[in-house]
């Protein structure tokens, strides 16, 4: 095989990682953006996701697709619904301070990674892909008959991981269009803008804080669940996401909801590629350099706005 | 209809205001006047309950709101301009509106009010706000608190870095509203923009209350301001 089919292998297999991390991140970055509040838990809200995905398509049973589709709901609504009951119980009664914060998510984190070890146990567990073709993807190579169309030997897809990518898609533009478009949105983004006129005008800051922190954790949580036929369910998965996701909201800006994408996309895609050609180790060393000089060089991120 | 018992309120444990007592009626303006940092923004901010109060009362219309949570307050009929206009940067001209129309559920109707006072906002509604001038930004930051139909509109330094034009524009808002019965309590550096709108004026020293005049009677005799502002 030449080294073109190659990149595109590679390319797609960092497509994958690229769309999981984009919802990751974009969690992240929305309850920064809107609260201020760094969340250090995130990475355990990703890794409940996955959990609870194993253990709803345990329940259910039958095909694997509906185990996986009643996962696809239950788990990021539970997840959601838990992070919103911590916003309200824990980071309400610290006033949203951005210092205490940080320590309380840590809190958070540690509590909900050993209670994950104390019930569902230490080990990797899988959960079934709903639909797994193998998709042999063709190339062209010119030979002295002209252009001609083959199927280089290894150069293929599955179809579960190209609806991965549709899947973080869809959603992502769902998380524009609502910010962008919805009412709740624009309270969001008035909370975002000053949360003091917020309150002078009317609106329930808590409320809108306790809904963010939720759609946060739910959107780690719905990313999870999209890579655990691929990844495996375990206790401490939590980590890189939470590593990565800090990388792209650092790169991309805080709070930039395009910025989160488009730097997810760049990790993922050149994750994806230097992995397959050199060294895993050498692109999180890479990803790593980046966000140094991202901070060195451009603090606010590559489209960061001043912070208010 | 705004009537301040008695208030201390602060930051953090410390007391800016002590005892403050105030009283603004229908259809009047109050001026708040006195030095930088003696307490003029954050009696507007006590009344908003963006700050905790540590004693007394605030009542509007006869019910307390000092018991309320913050996002209530303006719900009872309060349109607040802030120090700095602080629109919500990132949303429009329209958004913006929206948001003051939002808190006590007002319609098209009072939109159209509202624009006819300011009708340079009436041509740019999908203009992101930061983007406009100083003086239009003023002009929405006002159009915002109208939004709500205020009982009450708190105006801290409307005019502050405007060019005399939008002073007359934000001026004439401000008496139309009186006149329409609004009470108005208004926070202002230059006396004499103070003397030529306010039919009283109270001020405050050191976080205190200072005396209480008819605008009318500073009108002629100018000595008691300096004593109160000048340097």
């Amino acid at each position: 095989m030449e080294i073109g089919p190659y990149i595109l292998l590679a390319s797609l297999e960092g497509a994958v990682t690229a769309a999981v991390l984009a919802l990751t991140a974009v969690g992240l970055s929305l309850v920064f953006g809107v609260m201020r509040v760094v969340n250090i838990a995130h990475g355990e809200f990703f890794m409940l996701g996955a959990v609870l995905a194993w253990w709803v398509a345990n329940t259910v049973g039958g095909h694997p697709a509906i185990g996986f589709a009643a996962a696809l709901i239950v788990a990021p609504v539970l997840v959601g619904v838990l992070a919103a009951l911590a916003d309200m119980t824990i980071l309400k009664r610290l006033n949203y301070d951005p210092e205490r914060t940080i320590v309380a998510t840590i809190g958070l984190l540690y509590i909900l990674q050993q209670l994950t070890l104390m019930t569902y146990g230490p080990d990797a567990r899988p959960v079934e892909a709903p639909f797994n073709q193998r998709i042999a993807l063709p190339w062209i190579e010119h030979t002295e008959a002209g252009w001609q169309m083959y199927y280089p030997w290894g150069l293929s897809t599955t179809s579960y991981k190209l609806a991965v990518i549709g899947a973080a898609a869809a959603v992502l533009a769902g998380v524009w269009a609502m910010m962008a478009r919805t009412r709740i949105g624009l309270l969001m983004r008035a909370t975002q803008a000053d949360r003091e006129m917020a309150l002078a005008f009317g609106i329930p800051v808590e409320k809108v804080y306790a809904l963010v922190f939720g759609i946060g954790a739910g959107l780690a949580a719905l990313a999870a669940v999209l890579i655990v036929p691929i990844q495996q369910a375990h206790y401490l998965m939590g980590a890189d996401p939470l590593l990565l996701s800090f990388i792209v909201v650092i790169i991309g800006g805080l709070g930039s909801l395009p910025g989160t994408v488009v730097a997810a996309l760049l990790i993922g895609l050149s994750d994806g590629i230097i992995s397959v050609f050199f060294s895993p180790t050498l692109a999180k060393i890479l990803a790593t350099l980046l966000v140094g000089l991202v901070l060195v060089f451009r603090p606010r991120g590559l489209f960061g706005t001043r912070a208010p | 209809m705004l009537r301040l018992d008695h208030i201390d309120a602060g930051y953090g444990g410390g007391r800016v205001l002590q005892d403050v007592s105030l009283e603004v009626d229908a259809g009047e303006i109050v001026c708040l006047l006195g030095r930088n940092g003696a307490g003029k923004t954050t009696c507007m901010q006590a009344i908003m309950g963006l700050l905790p109060l540590m004693a007394g009362r605030i009542t509007l219309a006869g019910q307390e709101i000092n018991r309320l949570p913050a996002h209530q307050v303006p719900k009872a009929g309060i349109g607040y301009v802030p120090q700095g206009r602080r629109l919500f940067a990132g949303l429009s001209v329209a958004q913006n509106l929206e948001i003051g129309l939002r808190a006590r559920g007002s319609g098209r109707d009072t939109l159209e009010e509202v624009l006819d006072l300011f009708p340079r906002l009436r041509d740019r509604p999908d203009q992101p706000a930061q983007t406009l001038s100083g003086g239009e930004q003023q002009m929405l930051a006002t159009a915002r608190a109208l939004c709500l139909r205020p009982k009450l509109l708190l105006l801290d330094e409307p005019t502050e870095g405007l060019q005399p034009s939008m002073i007359e524009a934000i001026r004439r808002a401000i008496v139309q509203m009186r006149d329409a019965g609004v009470a108005v309590l208004l926070v202002e550096q230059r006396v004499d923009a103070v003397l030529s709108v306010a039919d009283r004026v109270a001020f405050i020293e050191n976080g205190r209350n200072g005396e209480v005049m008819q605008a009318e009677a500073l009108r002629a005799d100018r000595s008691i301001v300096e004593r109160y502002i000048g340097v």
